[in-house]
């Protein structure tokens, strides 16, 4: 697997020069390979959402470099524009964006700025739409019509539909029902492996990170504190706790476990909850 | 960019300014634009301006948002110059740009407006900045309760004026979030012909005006939920009093209106 994406000593400084200035990061450096699915934990205010604006080139960074496929992204205007279309970004709530008549006018925005022919745009709209689980009905109906879920949907389709080698979505489950919830985790897990693409999730949900992440990047303080599979991290829950942040729920029930005597290797997933305890069982 | 339009900013402190009744501030501003729009000659700017600058002084503003609050009406100023200096008559000619005289008179002119606008604007962005926005409509509503008699609706005019202060920085800021997601989608607001330009903030409006609508709604709402029926027999938690401290502001307004207006008079 080859690098995708690479931070190199990323520090951003808001409002530089007046009363109000504040770090949001500093020297942020990190690479990531294509086809990983990362989560990017932080409690709020951490600099997490600053560090993904800067991925795609909406932010210019105070110092440092963003390497998009060992290309620095604001070498010339051309390259920071082409990172907007690789670097697909979903921000919070995205549902808020739509403004087309359609369903299907609202996704083909982003492929209609890339300046591809019609019948590549008809293409893309259709396949993201069957990627986020939108039925061809619903294409052709208004976006302000849907469920808040559907909608969801609809957003990140919209994004989907430029077909990003980076997808980076920021809490996409926040405020929906755990049906709503598991289905777009779902979907980006399927994008990810039609595409073969990178996945960067911002999430407070650290059920959902454990469950469906391959590394983890832990912000604090704009700092990036930690780097590395959530076994590794969620090793150090003491330390996530001190942060402020949380742990998968069968952690704590583990770590618990062990302070009460029993011993038990600590897990961060139901499947390793349950092959941990069946093995014990077993071994019985 | 967006963040930097400084609209109705407020400074919280503890200075003089700051603790005087929000009817003295309004009604010194109001004295200081017709002490300002009555100073001809350079003794008047000259008193009015030291007034100006005392405020700021007292007011522990800083002097850098200052001078940020007047970037955004610089093209007016300068338009305003611009077209005093070769549209004023005038006898003392300096120079002949192709048939447009320049004159001594002019250029007097064009420094005295364009000092004027400036003053103009810092003068109420000091009100502004010094007064919080509640405090402010609470001012407007006790100066214009008279009104009530031929049935104005003075208090759901000072409660529109605070809600809509109340939502400027929140639709700024929704503003800059809905850009920036549509520019994530490769939308392009920068260039093009000026048609491209207004099209391409459709995607940003639309969103925006169903948000503001959202938000007016969830308001009103909440607003019933609390029983809000209107000015009627509602009371204030903030009565506003004045004190002697309003009484001296008020003092050095006379003072300077009385300077402004009779200084030319004594050939000054």
């Amino acid at each position: 697997m080859s690098t995708i994406l690479e931070v190199k000593d990323l520090t951003y400084i808001y409002s530089a020069g007046t009363p109000f200035e504040h770090k949001a990061l500093d020297e942020v450096s990190f690479s990531v390979k294509q086809g990983e699915f990362v989560g990017i934990i932080g409690h709020t205010g951490s600099g997490k959402s600053t560090l993904m604006q800067h991925l795609n080139g909406l932010l210019k960074p105070t110092s440092g470099q963003i390497l998009l496929g060992g290309e620095d992204i604001w070498k010339d205007k051309t390259t920071t524009r082409q990172a907007r279309f690789r670097v697909g970004l979903v921000f919070q709530y995205p549902e808020y964006q739509l403004f087309e008549e359609t369903v299907y006018k609202d996704i083909a925005f982003g492929p209609k700025n890339m300046g591809l022919k019609a019948d590549e745009i008809d293409r893309r709209v259709r396949r993201a739409a069957e990627l986020v689980g939108l039925t061809e009905a619903q294409l052709s109906v208004s976006p302000f019509d849907l469920s808040g879920g559907q909608k969801r949907r609809v957003a990140i389709a919209g994004v989907i539909a430029m077909e990003p080698e980076v997808l980076i979505l920021d809490e996409p489950t926040a405020g929906l029902d755990p049906e709503s919830r598991a289905g777009i985790l779902d979907n980006i897990e399927a994008y990810r492996k039609a595409q073969n693409a990178t996945i960067m999730m911002v999430s407070h949900s650290m059920n959902d990170v454990a469950r469906l992440t391959e590394r983890l990047l832990v912000m604090n303080g704009s700092r990036l504190v930690m780097d590395g599979p959530p076994a590794e991290i969620f090793a150090r829950a003491q330390e996530l706790l001190d942060m402020g942040l949380d742990i998968p729920d069968v952690t704590r029930v583990f770590l618990r476990l062990q302070q009460m005597g029993i011993d038990v290797e600590p897990v961060y997933t139901m499947e390793q909850a349950v092959a941990a305890i069946r093995q014990r069982k077993e071994g019985k | 960019m967006l963040k930097d339009i400084t609209l109705g900013q407020f400074f919280p402190g503890d200075s003089y300014i700051h603790k005087l009744d929000p009817r003295t501030k309004l009604l010194m501003v109001v004295i200081y634009i017709v002490a300002l729009f009555s100073a001809s000659g350079w003794s008047g700017y000259a008193l009015t301006g030291l007034f100006l600058a005392m405020a700021i002084l007292i007011s522990n503003i800083p002097f850098k948002s200052i001078t940020r609050g007047l970037k955004p009406v610089m093209v007016i100023v300068v338009f305003t110059g611009v077209l005093n200096l070769f549209f004023t008559p005038g006898t003392h000619e300096i120079v002949n740009i192709f048939g447009f005289s320049l004159t001594w008179e002019a250029v007097e002119r064009a420094f005295f407006m364009i000092l004027r606008i400036m003053m103009l604007i810092t003068g109420t962005f000091l009100l502004t900045y010094t007064t919080s926005p509640i405090a402010l409509t609470d001012g407007l509503e006790s100066l214009l309760s008279p009104l009530k008699r031929i049935k104005f609706p003075v208090h759901e005019l000072s409660m529109m004026m605070c809600i809509a202060l109340r939502f400027i920085p929140t639709l700024i800021e929704e503003t800059d979030k809905i850009m920036s997601a549509q520019k994530a989608r490769g939308a392009d607001f920068e260039s093009g012909s000026l048609m491209e330009r207004a099209r391409a903030l459709v995607p940003i409006l639309v969103p925006l005006f169903i948000s503001a609508f959202r938000r007016a709604d969830e308001l009103a709402t909440a607003m019933e939920c609390r029983c809000y029926q209107g000015g009627e027999g509602r009371t204030k938690m903030k009565q506003l009093h004045y004190t002697q401290l309003d009484f001296n502001a008020f003092g050095i307004g006379a003072a300077l209106l009385a300077a402004v207006l009779i200084l030319p008079r004594i050939g000054l």
